[in-house]
C-alpha cells in the first residue's frame, strides 16, 4: 500500500501545515513516509509544493518520481496544473477553485478549472467560500484537507487527531473553526 | 528508543546533543537554518546544552572551536558558502586538531533554490584533509551525527558532515537512542593549537599521516554498502547521499539490482571502489553536486579498459539538482507513464517581498530618488531585499555574497562612479557590513550605504539581529561615519515624499553617508501579535 501526494500552493497559503497533519497521522497509522518541502526564499508568496510519500514499505526517494503521484492537493487552481505531469493514469487532482493573484499575468481562471478537470479524476472545491463559512479564512488549507480526506490511505481519526493537537493549543475557536472546515472540506468533496 | 518526525536537518540537530553536545553555533542561512533552530528550541527547553545564533559563520567555527579546545563536544553549522566565510578557522583547524568532538555541518545547495551557486562541500573536506560523512536519510543523518563526535575525538580533528537541500528540508520519522552525557572540561595542548610555522609544520605533518588511517576507517565503515552482482557485470553503480535514493528508486521492481556501491564517508573508501571497478565493464556515477567521485575516479587519463559514466560523461547535466527521474533516465530506463501536461501555458510564480513590507517602501523611494541620477549603480546584499531587484521594482544591481555590497560600493567609488549606493539588512551589515564600512568611514568614501533595519535575519524566517535599533546607529557612529550623515527614515508610503529627500541630500553629499531606514518586518510584527 502507497500513496504518493503533491501537496501544492502559493508560499504563505499553509501547505506545511497540511504536511504537518499527514505526517502525523501516518506516524499514529504505522506507515512509513518522506515529505520534502520547501523553504527559503521561495516561502515569500512564490509558487511551493511539498512531495508527501505514504507507504507500508521502506521509502527510497525524498521525491515523487514524475508518473507516480497518485494525488495533487493544491490549495490554488495555477498551483495544481503545475505537477499534472507528476500524476499517474487515473490520479486524482483536489483543488481549491479560489485563485491566489499575486502575480499580474494570471490566466482566465474558467480556463484554469476547465484544464483541471482535465485530469483523470478532479475534486474542486471553493475553500475560500467553504473556509469563512467554518469561521475563518485562513483554514483554507483544512478544507481541502477535508476534501482529500476520502481519497487519502490515513485513518481519518489519525487526521482529526493531529488537528486538533496543531489548533488546540490556538484556543477553542481556531480549533473549532479548523474542525468544522476539515467537515465542510469533506461534504463538498462528496457532492463535488 | 522512540520515534520522533524530524527534517534532515533536526536529526542531525538531535544526533549531536544524543552524542553529548555542548555547545552549537550557526549562522542562518537556507538549507541549513533548521539544524540551529531546533538546537535553540531543544536548548531552552532542556538548559543542557549552549545555542546560539552567532553574528556570521567566521564567528560560530571559532566559537565552536574554542569550546571543543575546552575539551567539550561542539557543533557548527551553516549553508554551503556560509563555509567560504569559515574557510579560514576551519582548514587551519585540521592542522590545530580538534580537542572535544567537533562536528561541521555544511548544507549544500545543488539547483541553487536559495543561493548563489552550487559549491560542493566535499571539495573542502578534501581541501582541508579531514573526515566527513554524507547522509542519505533522516536515520543516517542522526547516526552519522552521533557517531561524528567519536570520530572527532579520535582523528583529533573536526568531522564535517556534508548535507544537500532535499534531505535538509525532508521530514521523516528518525528512531532515536539513549542519549549521553557531556565532556568533562579539558584544556592542554597550547603547542598544537599555536600555529607558529615551527607548530604548523609538525601539525601538518601529523594530518597527513593520519590520511591512511582515515582512509582504512572510511574502508571499514557499515555506512558504505558494497553489493556485487556476479551474474551481470556490464554495469555498476557508485552512489552516494540523495543519489543512492534515486538509484534505488528507479530499480524498484526490478528482480536484480546492478552492482553497486553505496559512498557515505570522505576520504574515499578506496578498496571499496577498487572492488566495484574491477568487477564491471562499465561505472555510473551518482552524486548530488559537483563531479566529486567522478574525476578522482577519471584521473586525467581515465580507467583502462573501462567506461566511467556521470556528469562529466554527460549521463546527468553537470548542473541543478539530481532527481528520481534524471537516475532513471541514466540508468537507461523508461519513464514511467504520466498524466500529460495541461496545456495551460502557467505563468511562473517567482518569490516576492510580502504585502506591506518595509523594503518596498524604501525602494520605491530609492528609484524616485535616483530618477535624475542616470549613471547610478545600487550594490545590493543577500536578504529578503534582494527580491529589489525583481520587477516592479528593479531597484539593485547586484547580489554577490553577504556584506559585499559596502566594499563593492566603496570601489566603484573609488574608480569614480556616482552615485553609489550600498542597500545592506540590519543582520547582514552585522554579520560582515561594518568591517568594509569602517575603512569606507577612514576615507570618507563618496558613497551612500543604506541599512535596511527591519529588526530580524527575516529571509531565513526570523532569527536575532545584533545590530538593530539604537545599537545600530551606535555602531556606524563608532565605525566612524559623521553624525550629521548618519539619517534615519521610516519607510511607510506616509513618509515617500520625505523619504525621497532624504535619500537626495545624502546622495548630493560627496562624502559618506549612511541612511538607516528603520521599520520592523510584517512577519515579525504579525508572530508578535499572535
Ligand atoms: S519576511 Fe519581512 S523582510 Fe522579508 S519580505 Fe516579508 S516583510 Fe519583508
Amino acid at each position: 500500500m502507497k500513496q504518493d501526494i503533491i501537496l501544492a500552493g502559493v508560499g504563505g497559503q499553509g501547505i506545511l501545515s497540511i504536511a504537518y497533519v499527514i505526517d502525523n497521522a501516518a506516524l499514529a497509522d504505522g506507515l512509513f513516509f518522506k515529505q520534502a518541502e520547501v523553504h527559503g526564499m521561495a516561502q515569500r508568496g512564490g509558487a511551493v509544493q511539498s512531495h508527501m510519500r505514504l507507504s507500508s514499505d521502506a521509502i527510497w526517494s525524498d521525491l515523487i518520481p514524475k508518473g507516480e503521484a497518485d494525488m495533487i492537493l493544491s490549495v490554488e487552481p495555477l498551483e495544481a496544473l503545475r505537477y499534472f505531469e507528476y500524476l499517474r493514469p487515473g490520479g486524482i487532482v483536489v483543488t481549491s477553485s479560489t485563485p491566489y493573484r499575486n502575480i499580474p499575468d494570471y490566466p482566465d481562471i474558467d480556463r484554469v478549472l476547465e484544464a483541471v478537470r482535465k485530469a483523470p479524476r478532479s475534486v474542486v472545491v471553493d475553500s475560500e467560500k467553504l473556509a469563512r463559512e467554518a469561521g475563518t479564512v485562513k483554514a483554507q488549507n483544512i478544507v481541502l484537507l477535508g476534501a482529500a480526506a476520502g481519497s487519502l490511505i490515513l485513518k481519518e481519526a489519525s487526521l482529526l487527531a493531529t488537528i486538533d493537537a496543531l489548533f488546540r493549543g490556538r484556543g477553542a475557536a481556531v480549533l473549532e473553526a479548523n474542525l468544522k472546515a476539515f467537515e465542510l472540506g469533506k461534504k463538498a468533496a462528496l457532492g463535488a | 528508543m522512540s520515534h520522533q518526525i524530524l527534517l534532515g536537518d533536526e536529526a542531525i540537530a538531535l544526533g549531536a546533543v544524543h552524542a553529548g553536545l555542548s555547545a552549537g553555533y550557526s549562522y542562518p542561512g537556507t538549507p541549513a537554518s533548521e539544524i540551529m533552530e531546533y538546537l535553540v528550541r531543544l536548548a531552552g527547553e532542556t538548559k543542557a546544552f549552549t545555542a546560539v545564533w552567532s553574528v556570521n559563520e567566521k564567528v560560530a567555527y571559532e566559537e565552536a572551536l574554542g569550546a571543543s579546545f575546552a575539551g567539550k563536544r561542539a557543533l557548527v553549522s551553516f549553508k554551503h558558502v556560509g563555509l567560504n566565510v569559515a574557510a579560514d578557522p576551519f582548514m587551519n583547524s585540521a592542522v590545530t586538531g580538534a580537542n572535544g568532538g567537533l562536528l561541521v555541518v555544511s548544507a549544500d545547495d545543488p539547483g541553487m533554490h536559495s543561493s548563489q551557486n552550487e559549491q560542493d562541500s566535499r571539495y573542502y573536506v578534501q581541501f582541508a584533509q579531514i573526515f566527513a560523512y554524507e547522509p542519505s536519510d533522516h536515520q543516517e543523518a542522526y547516526d552519522m551525527a552521533r557517531e561524528a563526535f567519536d570520530v572527532s575525538e579520535r582523528f583529533g580533528l573536526p568531522v564535517l558532515m556534508r548535507m544537500v537541500t532535499r534531505l535538509a528540508h525532508s521530514r521523516s520519522p528518525v528512531q532515536t537512542r539513549e542519549p549521553r552525557g557531556p565532556n568533562e572540561l579539558k584544556t592542554g595542548a597550547a603547542k598544537d593549537w599555536t600555529l607558529l610555522p615551527m607548530n604548523a609544520r609538525r601539525r601538518f605533518a601529523l594530518l597527513l599521516d593520519r590520511q591512511p588511517e582515515m582512509v582504512r576507517f572510511s574502508e571499514e565503515s557499515p555506512f558504505n554498502v558494497l553489493k556485487l552482482n556476479e551474474s551481470d557485470r556490464s554495469l555498476g553503480v557508485i552512489a552516494s547521499g540523495v543519489g543512492y535514493n534515486y538509484f534505488r528508486e528507479a530499480m524498484k521492481g526490478e528482480a536484480a539490482l546492478p552492482s553497486f556501491l553505496k559512498v557515505s564517508t570522505y576520504p574515499l573508501p578506496e578498496s571499496l571502489i577498487r572492488k566495484l571497478v574491477g568487477h564491471v565493464d562499465a561505472v555510473l556515477v551518482i552524486e548530488d553536486g559537483y563531479p566529486f567521485i567522478e574525476r578522482q575516479l577519471k584521473g586525467l587519463f581515465g580507467i583502462v579498459g573501462k567506461t566511467v559514466l556521470g556528469k562529466l560523461s554527460g549521463a546527468f547535466p553537470v548542473t541543478g539538482e539530481l532527481s528520481p527521474d534524471i537516475v532513471r533516465r541514466a540508468l537507461g530506463r523508461d519513464p514511467l507513464p504520466a498524466v500529460a501536461a495541461s496545456g495551460l501555458p502557467l505563468s511562473g510564480r517567482p518569490p516576492q517581498l510580502c504585502v506591506g513590507c518595509p523594503h518596498g517602501d524604501t525602494f520605491k523611494a530609492l528609484n524616485k530618488a535616483l530618477e535624475n541620477y542616470p549613471g547610478s549603480n545600487v550594490f545590493s546584499d543577500i536578504g529578503c531585499y534582494t527580491l529589489g531587484a525583481l520587477p516592479p521594482y528593479n531597484a539593485v544591481q547586484t547580489c554577490v555574497c553577504m556584506g559585499a555590497s559596502v566594499g563593492m560600493a566603496r570601489g566603484a567609488s573609488d574608480v569614480g562612479l556616482h552615485p553609489v549606493l550600498s542597500v545592506i539588512g540590519d543582520s547582514t551589515f552585522a554579520h560582515s557590513g561594518i568591517t568594509p564600512l569602517l575603512g569606507a568611514a577612514f576615507a570618507n568614501t563618496d558613497m551612500t550605504v543604506i541599512v535596511l533595519d527591519n529588526a530580524t535575519t527575516a529571509m531565513t524566517g526570523g532569527q536575532p539581529s545584533y545590530g538593530t535599533g539604537e545599537r545600530l546607529l551606535r555602531i556606524i557612529e563608532g565605525v566612524g561615519v559623521a553624525k550629521e550623515h548618519i539619517r534615519t527614515i521610516e519607510p511607510l508610503p506616509k513618509n515617500h515624499e520625505k523619504n525621497i529627500q532624504v535619500i537626495k541630500e545624502e546622495i548630493d553629499y560627496r562624502g559618506l553617508s549612511v541612511i538607516v531606514a528603520i521599520r520592523e518586518c510584517v512577519q515579525e510584527t504579525r508572530k508578535k501579535r499572535s
